[in-house]
């Protein structure tokens, strides 16, 4: 689950840390009050999105006055967001943050996410912020530090001090910055954090260090202990995916015409590499676990029939502990029930697969049954070139 | 010989009174397993379908001797079973439980350093002994005792290398899931290093997933340590970027992660690669006779270069 900048920065704030006065602004007509007795006088209007790369693509802007503050906002609400990491459709704006300005020296950057091979949080510090950090690890990787904090125990003074030290902080700056990864890291565990990261930290003329970007990405595992932090668990996920989720199910949706219905989230994904290996396209990920009834099945289906780019529907399902026949039951039932006119491929193996096969064969419906994995894959792709 | 369960496991279920623990429970008494009970002290002292009820994992071991536990209580807790297996000297945990948080995970790794336990998940299938015994919740009868061991990130491909595998004759040792999280016990480097030492295991089936790095870190280890023949199918070469495809551990972010980094590293170790989920039996049995200069299954016909 992401934050929002506005949602990670309220949070930081609680914990302590020095973020610059800002406003979130979800209407236009909103913005004069909001501004009014805020203290703010110019700043930065910043659209709020899941994305990088903002600034560029004209997502942040300054204002000097209330009029400019309440035109760009006009502007920014409801645009669709096109920035290097969206895509060409873009994400909607659908709120913005006002925010005081700050006068920045220098720019420093600072993340703590979680090492997988180590097995252990990571914190990374780099003198170059305001940059890529993908690009400042591939170009300068010794302008990167890792830091490797012991779990279960507060942050060390020497981590503190190897971070400040390698930043070229001295002082009360040095000071200042350990109080920072201090309050981040405790901010990283106490909410779950998969990655906090901070881009920049800018140096300002006045005020000392002052976080002005956050991103905030909390564990999908952790969201229900979670849920105070104001993040919203189905932000990026479509009608459909919800509606899936709802049912156990879980689905997203992609860009292909071949609709595959799947258990397991591995052989999900083999399926649809299956697919496209044999030159055709998946039109989402399926998986309906590994308990799935017939209730399951049939909604299933429903949600990969409403994508209107689906031509074919491939049923790839290996039944263990899910035997073949109930599931060979819920396909030919939702088949009925939706008058299904597209192509359906079968591909059903492992427990009771002779009965489920046989149910198939005697419902009269015009289903195609494949032998294994590849042959259903090929067999969908070919149903789909045939028709077009 | 076989790797991690065999006839001297004894099992006990914690969890055993959900409705998913106690049909699993049952599940692997009939394939053999030895379950001496379960856990769960609401209702200590009881028997459920035969099997004694204790009021915790300690009781258990105390009264049963039991050396392997199986994890089945619901995710905002499962963390605290596991240390609670682990701290009553349980050898084996086995975790399914799927959805635990990373930081409940990464405490449990932590603390699991200073034990002799093993962790194997969670979010697992757990581990099948071929005809001998079985702790998880793999359909028993795709197994057949035989020659490869098999270990992977995802439960349904563990089961289509091992039917593939039976289905070839090759059949197998054991079939170890190790889970599709970022933090978990066993992984790959762990369990192939058993199957290099098992002298009944002939050929290793490594089905790995996109994420994390794992996979790459297995190549480097296979590359200088093993010296059977592994075959390799990593999942999840066509999805998209960022997005969580059902495991949580199946996300690629940044540059690193990718099923092409992964394939690339097992390929430069001499690892055999399946293109497809569909090929890995057949893919195996070709990296068995180029090692021995003979076909090992009853497909010879179609086991082709």
């Amino acid at each position: 689950m992401k934050l929002y900048e506005y949602q990670s920065k309220a949070l930081l704030r609680r914990a302590g840390l020095p973020v610059p006065a800002s406003i979130h602004v979800e209407k236009v007509l909103e913005v004069e009050s909001a501004l009014s007795g805020s203290g703010i006088n110019e700043g930065v209007v910043k659209a709020q999105a899941f994305t990088g790369g903002r600034g560029k693509a004209g997502g942040v802007k300054f204002f000097r006055t209330v009029g400019e503050a309440r035109s760009i906002t006009s502007e920014m609400i409801g645009m669709q967001l096109v920035t290097r990491q969206t895509g060409p459709g873009g994400v909607k704006i659908n709120s913005v943050l006002l925010e005081e300005a700050s006068e920045i020296e220098r720019e420093y950057y600072v993340a703590i996410l979680l090492d997988r091979a180590k097995v252990n949080p990571v914190i990374m510090v780099s003198p170059d912020g305001g940059m890529e950090i993908e690009e400042v690890a591939e170009k300068t990787p010794e302008r990167i530090l890792r830091m490797y904090p012991e779990i279960g125990k507060p942050l060390s003074e020497n981590v503190k001090n190897e971070g400040a030290e390698f930043l070229g902080l001295q002082g009360s700056l040095k000071h200042q910055f350990g109080e920072i990864i201090q309050k981040l890291y405790n901010s990283y565990m106490q909410y779950d954090a998969t990655l906090v990261e901070i881009n920049p930290l800018a140096l300002t003329k006045n005020k000392g260090l002052m976080i002005l970007d956050c991103k905030f990405d909390i564990d999908d595992n952790a969201v229900f202990r979670q849920l105070e932090t104001g993040g919203n668990p189905n932000a990026e996920k479509t009608k459909a995916e919800i509606e899936a989720a709802s049912y156990g199910l879980n689905y997203i949706s992609l860009d292909g015409n071949i609709g595959c219905m799947v258990n397991g989230a591995g052989l999900a994904m083999a399926t649809m590499d299956s697919i496209k290996f044999y030159g055709g396209h998946p039109a989402n990920f399926l998986d309906v676990g590994g308990s799935a009834n017939e209730e399951a099945v049939a909604k299933a289906f429903s949600i990969i029939v409403s994508d209107p780019k689906v031509e074919c529907i491939l049923v790839n399902i290996f039944g263990g502990i899910m035997q073949c026949d109930t599931i060979a039951n819920g396909i030919i039932s939702a088949v009925k029930k939706s008058g299904l006119k597209l192509p359906l491929v079968v591909r059903l193996e492992g427990t009771n697969v002779e009965i489920g096969k046989k149910l198939i064969q005697d419902s009269g419906l015009n289903i195609i049954s494949a032998s294994d994995l590849d042959d259903g894959a090929k067999k969908a792709v070919s149903v789909i070139s045939k028709s077009n | 010989m076989s790797i991690l369960v065999d006839k001297n496991t004894k099992l006990i279920t914690q969890g055993i009174t959900g409705k998913a623990g106690l049909f699993h429970t049952m599940q692997c008494s009939d394939y053999g397993t030895n379950v001496v009970g379960g856990v769960n002290p609401k209702k200590a002292g009881t028997e459920i379908e035969g099997f004694p009820v204790f009021g915790s994992v300690k009781e258990a071991v105390d009264k049963t001797g039991a050396n392997t536990s199986m994890i089945f209580v619901p995710a905002p807790v499962a963390a605290k079973a596991i240390i609670e297996a682990a701290d009553a000297g349980v050898k084996l945990i086995v975790a399914i439980t799927e959805g635990i948080p990373v930081r409940d995970m990464l405490n449990v790794h932590h603390y699991l350093k200073g034990t002799d336990s093993i962790l194997i998940g969670p979010n697992c299938p757990g581990v099948t002994t071929a005809d001998v015994a079985k702790v998880g919740i793999a359909p028993g009868f795709i197994h057949r005792k035989g020659k490869i061991g098999v270990v992977s990130r995802s439960g349904t491909l563990t089961y289509e290398a091992v039917y593939q595998t039976t289905r070839s004759g090759l059949g197998q040792t054991t079939a170890v899931g190790i889970g599709g999280d970022p933090v978990h016990g066993l992984n790959h480097i762990d369990v192939i290093r058993m199957f290099e030492n098992d002298p009944e295991t002939e050929g290793i089936i490594l089905i790995g997933e996109i994420g994390g790095n794992d996979e790459e870190a297995a190549a480097e280890f296979i590359k200088s340590n093993v010296s059977k023949p592994v075959t390799a199918f990593i999942a999840g070469a066509t999805a998209p970027k960022g997005k969580r495809m059902g495991h949580a551990g199946a996300i690629i972010s940044g540059s690193g992660g990718t099923a092409e980094s992964k394939i690339k590293a097992l390929e430069q170790a001499g690892v055999f690669v399946a293109k497809t989920a569909a090929d890995i039996g057949h893919i195996m049995c070709i990296a068995l006779r180029e090692k021995t200069g003979k076909c090992h299954c009853n497909k010879e016909e179609d086991c082709r270069y």
